[in-house]
C-alpha cells in the first residue's frame, strides 16, 4: 500500500513540477501578492489633498489653517473662493474634504463664542472620509488647547495618556502580513488539490488511474500529501519573508505555528478535495475555487472584524478555517498567544478538517461508483 | 465581408451554447455576483460602534464617576468594568476585548493640584491598527465630553471654542455599503471579462479544439471577435443584474443616468476583455491563465482601485501603477453615478483612460495573435 501511494506522490509532485511555467506560477504569484498586499493594504490615510474656503479675515482663521497645512496628512491644501469651486472640486474627487470656515469665525472667537467650522466631506469614500475626520477633529483639539492657554481659559487639568500595546506605532504591515501568511497558504493549497484530480478528468487520464491497482482511498491520499507539501512549503516562503524582509515582531511559539497550519492545511485539502470531485473541468474547478475563496477571505476578519458584521455572518463565519487560523497567526505574531489561546482556536480547525476529509473521501468514492 | 460576418455569427452562437450549457458561466456570472453584492451589501461594516472596552476605575471621587458615566455612554463603546486588571489585560491578548481604559486611585488628587494632570489611560489592542485609532479617538470623544459636563458644572464657559461640523456629502448616513456595492460590481465584471474569457479561450487551445477552428476559414481575428462578443454580453447582462439587485434589493440610489452607465461598463467590458484574451494568447494553458488573471485583473481590481484602501496613501511606486489599473477608472465612474450623478468631466475623463488603455491592448493582440499551432 505505502508503495503505490509512494509512487503515486511521486507522480503528483512530477506533473506539477515538471513545467516551468507552472513552477514559476506557484512561486511568483504569491510572492507578488504578498508585496503588494502588504503595501496597499491599509486602511491608513496619507497625502491627502484637501481644500479651503475661508471666508474669514481675522488672524485666528489663518492660524488655523497652517496647523492644516503643516499636517503630514494633508500633503495639499488648495484653496477656493466661492461655494462653487467646492462642488466641482468634491464632485471630480480633487479633494476629499473641504474646510469651510464662515466670516463670523475670528469675530466669535474674540467675543468667547463658540466659532464654527464646516468640513465637507466626500461621502463616496465614507471610510476614509472619517478617517480624514479623525485627523482633522485631532488638529481642532489642539487649536482649542492652544487657545484656552493664549485666551487665558481655564487650563485642562487632566490628560488622556494613550498607548498601543503589541504594536506601538501602529504599523499597518505588521496586521496585514501576518494575515496574508494565512491567506497565501489556502490559496495555493485549495488550488493545487483542486486542480489536481479535475486536469486528470479533463484529459481523459482518470480511467488510467481507475484501472490501476491502487484503492481510491489510495488515490486520495496520493493527491493529498504533494498538497500539503507545497501548502506548508508555501506557508514557510511567506513566513520567512514576514519576518526577515517585513520584520514583524514574532513573539510566539513557532511549532504551535505549524501544528495548527498543518492542519489549516488539512482542512483546506478537505475543500479542495470536495471541489475537485464535483468539477468536471479545471475550469469548472478553477472558477468554483474562485466563488469559494472571495467570501472565505471577506469574511475571515483579514481586512474587516467580524464584530461588525450581522449576527447571523458572524455565525457563518464558524465553519471558516480561515478565521481561526488568522486569530492564531496574528496573536502567535504579536502578542505570544498563550497555549491555551491556541488551542481554542485549533480545534474547530481539527474538526472542520475531519468533517471535510471525510466527506470529501465519500464524495470522491461515490463519483467513482 | 459577408462571409465574415455569418462566420462569427455561427461562433457567437457556438459560444452561447456553451455558456449555457457550462455550469461555470452561469456560477461565475450570476451566483458569483449574488454572494459578494449580499456579503458586501449586508456583510461588511468598516463602521466601527461596538467596540469592547474594559474599564478599570480606581479613584471614587465625583470627577472619576462623571467620567466613567461620559464613557458608558459613548454609543461607540461596549463597556466591561472590572477590578481585575490582570484578567482583562488576557482578554485583550486573547481578542476578546479592543482596549482598556483605566482611571487611577491618583486622579482627582492629580487634578487638585495646579503642577499635576489626572491622567486616564487607554490602552488599545495595536494589532489592529484601524481599529485601535479607533479606540483612541472615541476615547478622546468621551474624555472631551466629560470636560464640557465639568465645564458646566463649574459655571465656566465651555472649552471647546472651535467646533467641528462635518457634512457627508452624498452619503450622509455613512453607509459603507454605499461605496462597496458599485465596487464590488467592477470587481464582477473584471472577474467575467478576464477570468473567464482567458480561461475560454485558454480552453481551445489547451484542449486542442483550436486545431478544429483553425482548419476552417475561419482567421484568428474572427475566432477572437466572436469570443469577445459572448463575453461581452455576459458582462453586460451581470452588470444589469448587479446594479438591479443594489438598486431593488439594497436601496442604494442611482443618480446618474443609465446611457451612461451603460458606455462606461462597456468601455469597461472592452478594456477587461482584452485583458483576458492577452493573456490567454500568450499562455495558452488554464492554470497559468487563471494565475495570471487573478494577478493582473482581479487582485489590482480589487486592492488597488481605490475600492477599499486609498490610492493616496500607497507608496510611490504602487500609486503609479494604479494609473494603468482599468478598475481604477470604473469604481471612480461607479461610485459617482451611483451617489453623485453624472459628473461630466469625471466620467469623459474615465472613459478616455479607458479607451486608451483598450487601444494599447488591442494592439499587441493584433501583432501578437496569429494562425499557428506552437
Amino acid at each position: 500500500m505505502f508503495g503505490r501511494i509512494h509512487a503515486l506522490v511521486i507522480k503528483e509532485f512530477i506533473t506539477i513540477l515538471r513545467d516551468t511555467k507552472t513552477r514559476i506560477v506557484l512561486i511568483s504569484p504569491p510572492i507578488i501578492q504578498l508585496f503588494i498586499f502588504a503595501f496597499a493594504a491599509t486602511l491608513d490615510v496619507e497625502n491627502v489633498t484637501i481644500g479651503v474656503y475661508n471666508q474669514d479675515y481675522g488672524q485666528q482663521s489663518s492660524e488655523l489653517i497652517k496647523r492644516f497645512e503643516g499636517s503630514k496628512t494633508f500633503s495639499k491644501v488648495k484653496f477656493f473662493n466661492s461655494y462653487q469651486q467646492i462642488q466641482e472640486n468634491i464632485d471630480n474627487q480633487k479633494v476629499i474634504m473641504v474646510i469651510h470656515i464662515d466670516d463670523t469665525f475670528s469675530k466669535n472667537l474674540l467675543s468667547h463664542k463658540k466659532a464654527k467650522v464646516q468640513f465637507i466631506l466626500d461621502g463616496r469614500k465614507s471610510n476614509s472620509a472619517q478617517i480624514v475626520l479623525g485627523y482633522a477633529n485631532k488638529i481642532i483639539e489642539q487649536y482649542n488647547n492652544y487657545l484656552s492657554k493664549e485666551l487665558r481659559f481655564s487650563p485642562v487639568n487632566t490628560v488622556v495618556v494613550p498607548r498601543n500595546w503589541f504594536n506601538p506605532n501602529l504599523i499597518y504591515k505588521w496586521f496585514t502580513v501576518p494575515g496574508l501568511v494565512a491567506i497565501l497558504t489556502l490559496v495555493i493549497t485549495v488550488v493545487i488539490t483542486s486542480l489536481s484530480i479535475a486536469r486528470e478528468r479533463e484529459l481523459g487520464t482518470f480511467e488510467q488511474l481507475l484501472v490501476a491497482p491502487i484503492r481510491p482511498v489510495e488515490i486520495l491520499i496520493g493527491k493529498t500529501i504533494p498538497a500539503i507539501v507545497l501548502g506548508m512549503f508555501e506557508g514557510t516562503l511567506i513566513l520567512c519573508a514576514a519576518i526577515f524582509i517585513f520584520k514583524v515582531p514574532f513573539t510566539g511559539s513557532l511549532l504551535a505555528l505549524y501544528f495548527s497550519m498543518f492542519l489549516f492545511v488539512l482542512s483546506i485539502v478537505g475543500i479542495g478535495l470536495f471541489l475537485s470531485a464535483i468539477c468536471k473541468t479545471q475550469q469548472q474547478a478553477l472558477l468554483s475555487v474562485f466563488v469559494f475563496m472571495s467570501p472565505a477571505v471577506i469574511m475571515s476578519g483579514f481586512a474587516t472584524p467580524i464584530e461588525n458584521m450581522p449576527y447571523i455572518f458572524q455565525i457563518a463565519t464558524i465553519i471558516n478555517p480561515l478565521r481561526f487560523f488568522i486569530v492564531i497567526v496574528r496573536g502567535i505574531f504579536l502578542k505570544n498567544l498563550p497555549i491555551i489561546e491556541i488551542l481554542k482556536n485549533t480545534y474547530p480547525i481539527a474538526l472542520i478538517a475531519a468533517f471535510n476529509l471525510i466527506s470529501a473521501t465519500w464524495f470522491f468514492r461515490k463519483r467513482i461508483e | 465581408m459577408i462571409n465574415k460576418i455569418n462566420r462569427i455569427k455561427a461562433l457567437v452562437r457556438k459560444e452561447f451554447f456553451q455558456i449555457i450549457r457550462d455550469p461555470s458561466s452561469i456560477l461565475i456570472a450570476g451566483i458569483f455576483p449574488l454572494i459578494l453584492l449580499v456579503i458586501y451589501g449586508y456583510g461588511i461594516s468598516l463602521d466601527m460602534n461596538n467596540l469592547k472596552i474594559g474599564l478599570i476605575v480606581e479613584d471614587t471621587s465625583d470627577e472619576a464617576i462623571s467620567l466613567k458615566r461620559s464613557f458608558l455612554n459613548s454609543r461607540f463603546f461596549h463597556i466591561y468594568e472590572s477590578n481585575d486588571e490582570r484578567q482583562l489585560v488576557e482578554d485583550l491578548i486573547a481578542f476578546k476585548l479592543h482596549g482598556i481604559v483605566k482611571i487611577p486611585f491618583y486622579f482627582s488628587y492629580y487634578l487638585q493640584r495646579p503642577d499635576l494632570r489626572g491622567p486616564v489611560f487607554v490602552a488599545s489592542d495595536g494589532s489592529s491598527p484601524n481599529t485601535a485609532n479607533f479606540v483612541q479617538n472615541y476615547s478622546l470623544g468621551a474624555w472631551q465630553n466629560f470636560l464640557v459636563q465639568q465645564a458646566v458644572s463649574n459655571g465656566s464657559s465651555p472649552i471647546p471654542n472651535v467646533e467641528a461640523v462635518p457634512r457627508f456629502w452624498y452619503n450622509e448616513e455613512l453607509n459603507s455599503r454605499y461605496f462597496l456595492v458599485p465596487g464590488s460590481i467592477a470587481i464582477i465584471m473584471t472577474l467575467i471579462g478576464t477570468l473567464l474569457t482567458a480561461l475560454v479561450v485558454a480552453r481551445e487551445w489547451e484542449r486542442g479544439t483550436i486545431e478544429s477552428i483553425m482548419t476552417t476559414p475561419i482567421t484568428i481575428k474572427e475566432f477572437l471577435i466572436a469570443k469577445m462578443i459572448s463575453y461581452f454580453f455576459l458582462g453586460l447582462g451581470s452588470m444589469v443584474f448587479s446594479t438591479a439587485l443594489a438598486i431593488l434589493l439594497f436601496g442604494l440610489p442611482f443618480r446618474g443616468s443609465f446611457f451612461v452607465l451603460l458606455i462606461v461598463s462597456s468601455v469597461f467590458l472592452v478594456v477587461a476583455l482584452g485583458t483576458g484574451l492577452l493573456i490567454s494568447t500568450l499562455s495558452k494553458n488554464q492554470f497559468i491563465a487563471s494565475q495570471i488573471s487573478i494577478v493582473s485583473g482581479f487582485l489590482p481590481a480589487f486592492m488597488l482601485s481605490g475600492f477599499i484602501f486609498e490610492i493616496s496613501s500607497m507608496p510611490v511606486l504602487i500609486r503609479t501603477l494604479t494609473a494603468i489599473i482599468p478598475a481604477k477608472y470604473m469604481v471612480s465612474a461607479l461610485q459617482t453615478l451611483f451617489l453623485v450623478g453624472t459628473v461630466k468631466r469625471l466620467v469623459i475623463v474615465n472613459i478616455s483612460v479607458m479607451l486608451v488603455l483598450a487601444l494599447v491592448l488591442f494592439t499587441i493582440i493584433f501583432f501578437k495573435s496569429r494562425k499557428r499551432l506552437d
